[in-house]
């Protein structure tokens, strides 16, 4: 466990990917079998067990601390498993121990080995297991206190992607990321086949995985100020770019010959047992990149209700009655045991147009080209998709996806192949009212700010109502502004959070930028906006002049569409 | 009524004042007559009338400030009893940078101690704190948390010492408060056996003479000459905090990020600054200390100044003891606790 905390503190403040990826071929060079293994496991999300959840972390520490003092050093810290490792006390035998020394009676303390904790955590007993955390703490060190905390509260994000880790495996033998990609699916933790392979000890894992994950292609946002001048329109083949989740369908017959249907995220993770209507699509033999989209009566909804199905834990009859899945397939990988991702774009679309249409299944459909001469054609057509052929649909549409018609199928986010160009968001101009301290790397910056718009009080004053909340969009310097405006404006402290001045008088402007609105009976202004952020910072501007909740109202009320893309809300209220 | 801590001391804009000795300790303003405890520029400003502080502190202030920092000063010696109006006060060393000192303020047998900044952790260039009981201690709360355990500076120099033998083609960039922690590195790093010149930001140069002139053995210190920086591999430099992310800092031999602070405790705090090699090492009291120098006070109340004061509040509660923060203005925040260069210093 030592060595594996060790590796993790120095990802930890290494900013730089190259010595990133050093330290991690270091660490699996060195590191034995199983321990290396598991580490691999545990920064590739591979590890199942028992999370450790936070609450009873918590427990632990307030059993042994004053929790008004965890919870002000939580708050302070910005993360559970910090705060606990640095606050943890030495366990009170420890003095005897000094004295009596180690012994028959008084073992030394025991630390744990990564192996080890991974293999207790998959067999312990639920009751066991607060008890089983306090020994490793107390035997472990401060830094190993807190890598088995992230590990297991399953939070392990030390600025390691999988796909760096599989890099630096790789690199272990001379084999690039995707060479591991296509092996990795069929394998577990350990990975001891894996290792033997790569360090040329064995053969090179066979995939026994009849439907195996294939790492997706991703695209780059388009630079309107720059980009479209260096591009050929010819060369470009334009798409919808669906508001939904993307996700590949993959089928198979596995060694028996019985179909094996599965259906990954973008990063991997199996999500078939989440969604079997659509898994029971999967009779072909395959993979289809697309986006899941819940249609009803053949019209596409919006994100807001996938997310209902999406944040419900149970998969009930009528769950998949209310909320059908379906996908709307833009690409074609894999095809009756042939591989489509060395061909051009406009080949594989060709070839995906016949497996869709010879397929001919209700829950997997088309994504729509859309057609353009010109930039200013797929500009007209980005602003408005209802009124060319999206119809309905246009809800569920958050832009447009450009891409080469010469392009192979690239795993990764290769420059220039693929682009997005999402469509405006809406404005409103607020007034800051609470910022709380952010976590992780902005802990103790007031980063997160409740904002508020004016409203008519009963007796017909204004008064500004919380209507959202935002924690970026800024850049760290005006972080910095921002978090000493804070300070300076505090007028009431609740724990981590202050309120700010505000009021007709005085109060600081924030341009948000939303994609939407939402009801809600959360917030006290009964609207909710979906991902909010900073636009600007309006210090210039008088909070009596920010806007008011008829602005959102009128968004919600009249539907999106109805505001032009682009318009600000103040002047579309003209 | 009788005579209370309250009567000795009050809170106004300017800070702590005295009525009966008509006097304020650490004003954030310039006022008439004020008695400092540290040179550090959130508490010794320019500009007031009359100025009572520690020989080092004075010397510190003229060379921050220039000599004309204030109308006129006197020497406060460490242990005795100064008669002002109608009080007594007496300074003591607080171990927070050197000629740092707590002031006892006493009058009709009431005595408040004003410990401004300290520590209790080992510093070899200033005298260790000494407790002062009294029936009220006035303490601040930097590090005012249970996280806050700093570890041995010995390790932590070794930290550096071990990374400079590992990447001895790298500069190692040393981030310090110019006042203080810049000179307790120098001095720690010659006690761990470095002798190679340890490199100087200008904003350091003069304050580091004089803590030489004073009689701190710190060893050769050369200042940074702009057009050689590339050449200083395996260097140790030291430079303010503020510096260690600058241009100026990335013309040397592919730099290795460092910050002295015992804000390097918090991982966040670190990876805001951008720090690949954080050393913990504080001129503050960390937790347990500002907890044991309470008891050891023997104080029946306790004020608050500045940092995490709700912690100490409530722990001082868990203790019997009375406490209450005083939301004092003006001293250093979260993390500009010990200030960065002054600009002048840092151009």
């Amino acid at each position: 466990m030592n060595d594996f905390a060790h590796l993790l503190d120095r990802l930890a403040y290494e900013p730089r990917r190259n010595a990133k990826l050093r330290l991690l071929q270091d660490y699996f060079a060195h590191a034995p079998d199983p321990e290396r293994g598991y580490a691999l496991a545990a920064m590739t999300g591979g590890l199942t067990f028992r999370e450790a959840k936070p609450a009873m972390i918590r427990g632990l520490v307030e059993a042994r601390i004053d929790p008004v003092l965890f919870q002000l050093s939580h708050n302070y810290v910005g993360d559970l498993a910090e705060t606990t490792a640095l606050i943890w006390p030495a366990p009170t035998s420890r003095s005897d121990e000094a004295v009596v020394g180690p012994g028959h009676n008084n073992p030394p303390p025991h630390v744990p080995t990564l192996a080890e904790v991974v293999e207790t955590l998959g067999t312990v007993k639920k009751a066991d297991l607060p008890a089983r955390i306090a020994e490793w703490l107390d035997a472990l060190d401060e830094t190993g206190r807190w890598a088995l905390l992230k590990l297991i509260t399953g939070a392990l994000r030390v600025g390691v992607s999988a796909r760096l880790a599989k890099t630096a495996i790789g690199a272990l033998g001379g084999h690039e990321a995707d060479a591991v990609e296509e092996v990795w699916h069929g394998l577990e933790p350990p990975y001891a086949t894996l290792f033997a392979w790569v360090e040329g000890r064995g053969e090179r894992p066979t995939t026994l995985n009849p439907a195996p994950f294939r790492p997706p292609m991703l695209s780059h946002p388009i630079d309107e100020d720059g980009d479209f001048e260096k591009l050929d329109p010819a060369a470009f083949s334009g798409e919808w770019k669906w508001d939904g989740i993307r996700v590949q369908l993959v089928g198979g017959r596995d060694e028996a010959g019985a179909q094996v249907a599965r259906i990954y995220s973008r990063t991997g993770e199996d999500i078939s047992g989440a969604f079997p209507d659509l898994a029971e699509a999967i009779t072909f033999s395959g993979a289809i990149d697309g986006e899941l989209l819940i249609l009803r009566e053949a019209r596409v909804q919006s994100f807001n209700v996938l997310q209902q199905r999406l944040n419900r834990k149970a998969v009930t009859p009528k769950l998949l009655e209310e909320f059908p899945a379906h996908v709307r397939a833009y690409d074609l990988m894999h095809a009756e045991g042939e591989d489509l991702r060395p061909l051009p774009f406009s080949e594989r679309r060709a070839r995906l147009e016949a497996f869709v249409a010879a397929l001919d299944h209700a829950r997997i459909d088309l994504s729509p080209l859309v057609p353009f001469a010109t930039w200013a054609d797929l500009a007209a057509s980005r602003a408005d998709p209802a009124a060319v052929g999206a119809g309905e649909d246009a809800d569920a549409i958050e832009g447009v996806m450009l891409k080469a018609r010469d392009s192979a199928y690239l795993p990764g986010r290769p420059k220039g192949p693929w682009w997005k160009w999402k469509r405006e968001p809406f404005r409103v101009d607020t007034v800051m009212m609470y910022a709380q301290r952010g976590h992780g790397k902005r802990s103790s910056f007031y980063s997160d700010y409740t904002f508020g718009v004016w409203r008519a009080r009963e007796d017909g004053a204004p008064e500004l109502v919380p209507v959202g909340k935002a924690y970026h969009g800024f850049t760290d310097a005006e972080l910095q502004k921002l978090d000493r405006y804070v300070r300076n404006n505090t007028t009431k402290r609740f724990g981590p959070v202050r309120e700010v001045a505000y009021g007709l008088d005085h109060g600081l402007v924030l341009e948000i930028a939303f994609e939407g609105v939402q009801r809600s009976t959360r917030h006290k202004s009964g609207v909710a906006m979906r991902f909010p952020r900073v636009a600007r910072i309006r210090w210039d501007k008088p909070a009596a002049e920010a806007d008011r909740i008829e602005a959102l109202e009128t968004i919600l009320a009249r539907g999106e569409r109805e505001i032009a893309p682009g318009e600000t809300l103040t002047e579309a209220q003209g | 009524m009788s005579f209370s801590a309250s009567d000795l001391l009050t809170l106004t804009r300017e800070g702590l004042y005295c009525p009966l000795g008509g006097f304020h300790v650490d004003p954030t303003w310039p006022v008439p007559r004020a008695l400092i405890t540290h040179g550090h520029a959130d508490h010794a400003r320019a500009g007031h009338g009359r100025v009572l502080a520690t020989g080092e502190t004075l010397r510190i202030m003229a060379v921050r400030y220039g000599a004309e920092f204030c109308e006129s000063r006197q020497e406060a010696p460490l242990g005795q009893e100064i008669r002002i109006g109608d009080v007594t006060v007496r300074f003591a060393p607080a171990g927070h940078v050197l000629g740092s000192a707590q002031i006892a303020i006493e009058a009709q047998g009431v005595r408040v101690v004003v410990s401004g900044d300290y520590k209790r952790a080992y510093d070899p260039t200033c005298l260790p704190f000494e407790v002062m009981p009294c029936d009220v201690f006035i303490t601040e709360a930097t590090f005012g948390l249970p996280v806050f355990r700093m570890p041995d500076t010995r390790d932590e120099v070794k930290k550096l010492l071990d990374s400079v033998a590992l990447f001895p083609e790298r500069a190692h960039i040393v981030g310090a408060y110019a006042l203080g922690k810049a000179q307790r590195v120098m001095a720690l790093l010659r006690e761990a056996g470095y002798n190679r010149p340890i490199y100087l930001h200008g904003a350091m140069e003069k304050l580091t003479e004089l803590y030489k002139q004073e009689g701190i053995p710190l060893g050769e210190t050369p200042k940074v000459v702009a057009t050689e920086r590339a050449k200083l591999h395996g260097a140790i430099v030291l430079c303010p905090p503020s510096s260690i992310q600058d241009v100026w800092s990335r013309k040397f031999p592919d730099p290795v990020t460092s910050f002295a602070s015992g804000w390097m405790r918090v991982r966040a705090r670190a990876r805001q600054k951008g720090v690949e090699l954080p050393l913990c090492i504080s001129d503050h009291s960390d937790w347990p200390d500002l907890c044991r120098t309470i008891l050891e006070t023997g104080a029946g109340e306790v004020w608050v100044t500045h940092g995490q004061e709700d912690a100490l509040v409530h722990w001082c509660g868990t203790q019997g003891i009375k406490a209450k923060p005083l939301h004092l203005l003006g001293y250093g925040d979260d993390g500009e606790a010990e200030p960065a260069a002054a600009p002048e210093e840092a151009a």
